[in-house]
């Protein structure tokens, strides 16, 4: 009797054995992606890109995907939306990964919709935004907070007409993302009976934003509605800080895209002061869940090699959700197949690093966790303050909120 | 009318910004013939030079401009001499090959400026950045006001320059007839050489100047490729006068059109006069 439970234990352990030498010798589970790595976009991209690399060196330390290594295959989209439906018609067709993820932003993630959608495949967003509601796929997953299409200007024109603002000024650049959040906050100001007093649009490579800046305080608006790309923000704060705003705004910000990075958070250091700006991650209380802080700490080692945000707060703990969703989806499932694995992150509610995210059908957040924060108290040339609570008061949403508004602006930024 | 008096005012000192980063290829296209596609990426490189003096040792962002000069200079001699010995020398199809060269640099240049310091927007800090002067209710930012006379200042001295000068007549005299010059038995290529050193070594203070308008970040030179080619050409090819008066229009349509009617339709102004002057006078404002 002995001998046979010997034996069968003996037989056991070479079955598992040469199972897990089988398992080892499969190919890799590859990802495909572009990423910006060059171009207007590329801090975010790399920032972001980071995020994933940390979970596939986290994923793989525990025994990958099924068994099987995970392998990302990354191209430069140049932050250029003309560069991307060749990149990802590569990726499926030449690469065969079996499964992909969105570049950073609406730009580039824009015209690959129409091809995934025409292929039956998976995308797992990143930080797009509106992207899906006109191509209508079932199969797309936004890992951004930001929820209903209406929720992000509603939020910052609420918190305006709380402090009294009864018109607006809408200043955006002249892209498909700032567009569309335009879009959005002329609908719910036109709900409100808001008045938009001031509607300009900008070109990409404005040089000089004073006399636009001039325009805007001569329509003396209550609520100033900004959504810019990284290149413009800073030239819109420099401007305002000189020009001046005027008296009347009790609200400015709302959707400044760069805002959210080291490098240009410590360029504009006190010139931050008073801006109320949407965010997604901060280190405020409200905001640590099961493993943020372990991610941070791989996460500010590695990013001072890889020359990348030293924060990383807005993209990189994403880029790690994103990549937590698919190791649920693919375990619970069990396999690779992309109708399963959409039709689990649809059902199912799934724990990360940046919170709980559950899907709406159109592979939106269900509930929005876009943060709308205050800076204060911001001093020039010092990332390292960032880091520290208090920097960015959270107003919105209520359930992560961490201090009120000070308005009007002029005060703020004192 | 304020509006319209300030946009007219904050267009003067965005053109004169205009004027100094154009006033290289102004020489360099206009005067010499280079199909210099590179100027804006040699700009965006002296701006970064312009930083990282600034962050590391603290000087004033138009000192290290003023110091990164002799270092341009040299560059310019050197890039010269390698387009003349590779394309120039050739002959006919010099011109197309010649703009894949520049853009060949411009690539290399934006490569190791992120491989470098990365893709973040770098910027400067000196005590007259985030300023303004007021004159009643009316701001003027005081960077634009240094970039305005520092522009002023090298344009005129490049124009005396090219016009007072044993070396500046040379190059005019280059630019007119090369032939007639070897002839009387000046080395054309050593001219030509020497004036490229001059326009790229303007860039240092151009470049300066690009950083203390506004942050930079490696790809900026793209947006600056048919800003300055456009003044060069409206200008008319060569024209140092030309050059600020034709940057000093363009930025005085930009600032009127971005205040009094909607920022969309700057670029389409701003060409449209282009094309306009070209239609009127294809030799340019002040060709010949």
């Amino acid at each position: 009797m002995k001998r046979r439970t010997f034996l069968g234990g003996a037989m056991a352990v070479a079955v598992v054995g040469q199972g897990s030498r089988a398992l080892a010798q499969q190919p890799p589970i590859k990802i495909g992606m572009s990423m910006p790595q060059t171009g207007g976009l590329a801090g975010g991209g790399k920032a972001s890109l980071l995020g994933i690399e940390i979970w596939r060196d986290d994923i793989n330390a525990k025994g990958g995907l099924l068994g099987r290594k995970v392998e990302l295959v990354v191209y430069d989209d140049k932050s250029s939306a003309s560069e991307t439906p060749a990149i990802y018609a590569k990726l499926v067709d030449v690469d065969k990964v079996d499964l992909l993820f969105a570049p950073y932003a609406t730009v580039p993630t824009a015209p690959i919709m129409p091809f995934v959608k025409q292929r039956g495949l998976l995308l797992m967003g990143n930080f797009s935004f509106q992207v899906n509601s006109k191509v209508g796929h079932d199969m797309w997953f936004n890992n951004a907070p930001w929820g209903p299409a209406d929720s992000w200007a509603a939020s910052f024109l609420d918190i305006g007409q709380k402090a009294g603002g009864k018109n607006m000024a809408l200043l955006t650049a002249d892209q498909e993302f700032a567009q569309n959040l335009a879009l959005t906050a002329r609908d719910v100001a036109k709900k409100r009976n808001i008045p938009v007093v001031f509607d300009q649009s900008y070109p990409p490579n404005t040089v000089e934003f004073a006399s636009i800046i001039r325009a805007l305080k001569a329509a003396k608006p209550d609520i100033v509605y900004v959504a810019s790309y990284p290149p413009d923000s800073a030239g819109i704060l420099r401007a305002v800080n000189e020009i001046g705003i005027g008296d009347d705004v009790k609200i400015f910000g709302g959707g400044m895209v760069g805002l959210q990075f080291a490098a240009v958070m410590s360029n504009l250091g006190s010139l931050l002061n008073g801006v109320v700006n949407y965010n997604t991650w901060l280190p405020e209380p409200s905001m640590y869940f099961d493993g943020t802080k372990e991610f941070f700490d791989k996460y500010t080692k590695r990013a001072v090699e890889a020359k990348v945000d030293p924060l990383g707060y807005y993209l990189a703990p994403f880029g790690y959700a994103m990549g937590q969703m698919i190791d649920a989806a693919v375990n619970s499932t069990k396999s690779l197949d992309q109708k399963g694995i959409a039709k689990y992150l649809r059902e199912n509610e799934h724990k990360t690093i940046v919170g709980p995210i559950a899907f709406s059908a159109d592979g939106e957040r269900k509930e929005t966790a876009t943060l709308q924060a205050q800076f204060r108290g911001v001093k020039d040339k010092d990332i390292e303050q960032f880091r520290s609570s208090g920097k960015q008061v959270i107003l919105f949403p209520d359930k992560l909120k961490t201090g009120n508004l000070i308005s009007p602006f002029e005060a703020a930024r004192k | 009318m304020d509006l319209l008096l300030g946009a007219v005012v904050l267009g003067v000192l965005l053109g004169c910004f205009y004027a100094a980063v154009s006033v290289g290829l102004s020489v360099s296209f206009g005067l010499l013939d280079v199909p210099h596609v590179a100027h804006p990426a040699f700009l965006v490189l002296a701006s970064y030079g312009v930083y990282q003096l600034n962050e590391s040792y603290d000087i004033d962002p138009l000192l290290a401009g003023l110091a990164l000069t002799p270092l341009f200079f040299l560059f310019g001699l050197l890039a010269y001499r390698v387009y003349y010995e590779t394309f120039e020398k050739r002959g006919s199809d010099a011109g197309v090959r010649g703009i894949a060269f520049f853009f060949g640099i411009a690539f290399i240049i934006e490569v190791l400026i992120i491989l470098q310091f990365g893709v973040d927007q770098r910027s400067v800090s000196a005590t007259y950045i985030g300023k303004a002067w007021r004159f009643g209710e009316f701001r003027i930012p005081i960077r634009q006001l240094v970039a305005f006379a520092v522009a002023l200042a090298l344009t005129v001295l490049l124009a005396v320059y090219l016009s007072k000068t044993f070396m500046g007549r040379a190059i005019r005299a280059v630019a007119q007839d090369e032939e007639a010059l070897r002839l009387m038995g000046a080395n054309p290529v050593r001219i030509k050489q020497f004036a490229f050193g001059i326009a790229t070594a303007v860039l240092g203070i151009a470049g300066a100047l690009l950083i203390i308008v506004a942050p930079v970040e490696p790809t900026l030179d793209r947006a600056y490729i048919g800003r300055t080619f456009c003044v060069v050409v409206m200008a008319g090819l060569g024209s140092i006068s030309g050059t600020l008066i034709a940057a000093i229009i363009l930025g005085v349509a930009e600032s009127i059109v971005l205040t009094l009617f909607g920022a969309s339709w700057a670029p389409a102004i701003s060409f449209a006069m282009l094309l306009g002057v070209l239609a009127v006078r294809p030799q340019g404002l002040l060709g010949r």
